[in-house]
């Protein structure tokens, strides 16, 4: 398409960067491990802050509001707490693999971060296969979720476990096929080249990609209404329940950075990154992953939870065929009009989505206006 | 390209490093005995709302989802096709198009017979 350009060469990239930027190995090194792990620590308070106090807004209560102005602090107070609590290990359990589960599921999601730019050229590392690394680190922690259930010997915790990996083998299929599509329009995959290329938003260009990714998203990191493998309701707490102490505090703050980061794959992929105007670059980056994050809270307190059978029939039957049905419609696109108009193919787009998914739902109707997937 | 491979590699270090020391952390405040240690045997028995767990936990066990399993393992594998096929398509063209349409036609026929065959109800 004429909106997407070809991507640009490390060397023009480069020269982008401000001239005292310290270029040597280890300085960039430093710079960038201390940023992500404080940028983490403290995108997940903010998370855990606007999480508690937009639910609580949303249900007409008022959520904590006593530590700090606004409950600012609530998130420091709460991980004051929960260091001085004493460490229960279970009796019967795998002691080794109780232990080790949390760092298997923190250092993956924390891995990710490497990846993602904050400004133009401000990344970590920028590798020329980016996406692919994070699809392929972020399956990682799903190990751990499962050594979590195991090691517990707790039967709650091992449905739990083995209801997250069906739940993440399932909606992976969707989420990288809806990846492929994007990648049809920039022609790399490195994540600085993705957002780059977004001369407009690719959420306006691929509006059924972006549904399929932030649904898939939504149920690949166990956010409600697809938390099944933590329904509080059923299975107490899930893979975590016999967790106390830092192990437990680890096993939130993962689930939290994973909330993080499928915020800031969906803003790299679909949002148009760091771009913006008058703002600077980071400070667009942090707006946008929380207005993504405001949305699932949004989607959190308005949707009631799923079934289990509902959650694998809408990755299977729903998802991935619309998702391959976007991959094909994009490579036509690209191929019969390529000088095409960006804001006719944006109505376009639109169109078919709206007719695809109408369509495709029309496969799932009882009668009644019922729905069964 | 090296270089950035050099810095995933530190950056695993780290955060391993970081998540171990973090778990560490409490370890070393019980020893200054800021964190209570107290097991017993019922605190540390397992939870089950109440009740007595009965029996084992790590028995045999229906995971339901062998089916899905195998899906995924031939899906994925058409995906690591995908994705240097999307790359590259401006250049390849049409005829890199259609021959990347016959080869998931090809999957998407075992696909609708998976679906045919019940093999995506969660039973």
């Amino acid at each position: 398409m004429a909106i997407v350009d070809s991507a640009p060469t490390a060397l023009g990239r480069l020269e982008t960067l401000p001239s005292d930027w310290p270029v040597g190995f280890w300085s960039h090194w430093g710079v960038f491990t201390v940023v992500i792990i404080a940028f983490v620590l403290l995108m997940v308070m903010g998370f855990i802050w606007l999480e508690r106090r937009g639910m609580g807004r949303m249900q007409a209560r008022l959520g904590p509001n006593r530590a700090g102005p606004f409950g600012l602090l609530q998130p420091v107070a709460d991980a004051i707490k929960v260091l001085l609590k004493e460490n229960i290990t279970p009796a019967q359990g795998d002691k080794i693999v109780h232990w080790l589960a949390p760092v298997v599921v923190f250092a993956p999601t924390l891995m990710i971060f490497a990846v993602v730019p904050f400004s133009d050229g401000a990344l970590l590392a920028d590798l020329n296969v980016g996406i692919l690394y994070v699809v392929a680190i972020s399956s990682i922690s799903a190990l751990g979720v499962f050594m979590a259930g195991w090691a517990s010997s707790n039967k709650y915790s091992l449905v739990g476990a083995m209801r997250n990996i069906a739940a993440v083998v399932s909606y992976e299929i969707p989420l990288v096929v809806a990846i492929a599509s994007v990648v049809l329009l920039t022609g790399s995959l490195s994540m600085n080249d993705i957002v780059l290329a977004q001369h407009i938003p690719f959420i306006l260009l691929q509006p059924l990609g972006f549904l399929i990714f932030f649904i898939s998203g939504c149920a690949e990191i166990n956010r409600s209404p697809f938390d099944l493998m933590e329904a509080d309701s059923e299975l107490v707490a899930g893979f975590h329940i016999e967790y106390s102490g830092m192990r437990f505090a680890m096993f939130y703050l993962a689930e939290y950075s994973e909330a993080v980061i499928i915020s800031a794959i969906i803003t790299t992929l679909f949002l148009g990154g760091w771009r913006g105007p008058v703002l600077p670059p980071w400070l667009w980056f942090i707006v946008k992953v929380f207005i993504v994050f405001f949305v699932m809270v949004w989607t959190r307190t308005t949707l009631p939870r799923v079934r289990i059978d509902q959650l694998m029939a809408l990755a299977w039957k729903f998802l991935f065929p619309l998702a391959l049905i976007n991959l094909f419609i994009t490579g036509i696109e690209l191929l019969t009009w390529p000088e095409a108009l960006p804001w006719v193919m944006i109505l376009v787009n639109i169109a078919i989505t709206a007719v695809l998914v109408l369509l495709w739902s029309k496969f799932f109707k009882l009668g009644w206006g019922r729905v069964e997937v | 390209m090296l270089t950035n491979y050099g810095y995933i590699g530190l950056f695993l270090v780290v955060a391993i490093v970081f998540t171990v020391s973090t778990l560490l952390l409490p370890v070393t405040l019980r020893f200054l005995k800021i964190i209570p240690h107290k097991p017993s045997p019922i605190k540390s028995s397992t939870f089950e709302c109440g009740m007595e767990t009965i029996g084992k936990t790590w028995v045999q066990f229906n995971f339901r989802y062998y089916f899905y399993a195998l899906m995924f393992l031939v899906i994925d594998v058409m995906v690591v096709f995908l994705y240097p096929w999307a790359v590259d398509l401006k250049q390849l063209g049409r005829f890199g198009f259609i021959g990347m349409f016959i080869f998931i036609f090809i999957i998407v026929i075992g696909y609708i017979y998976a679906w045919r065959k019940k093999v995506l109800e969660w039973k």
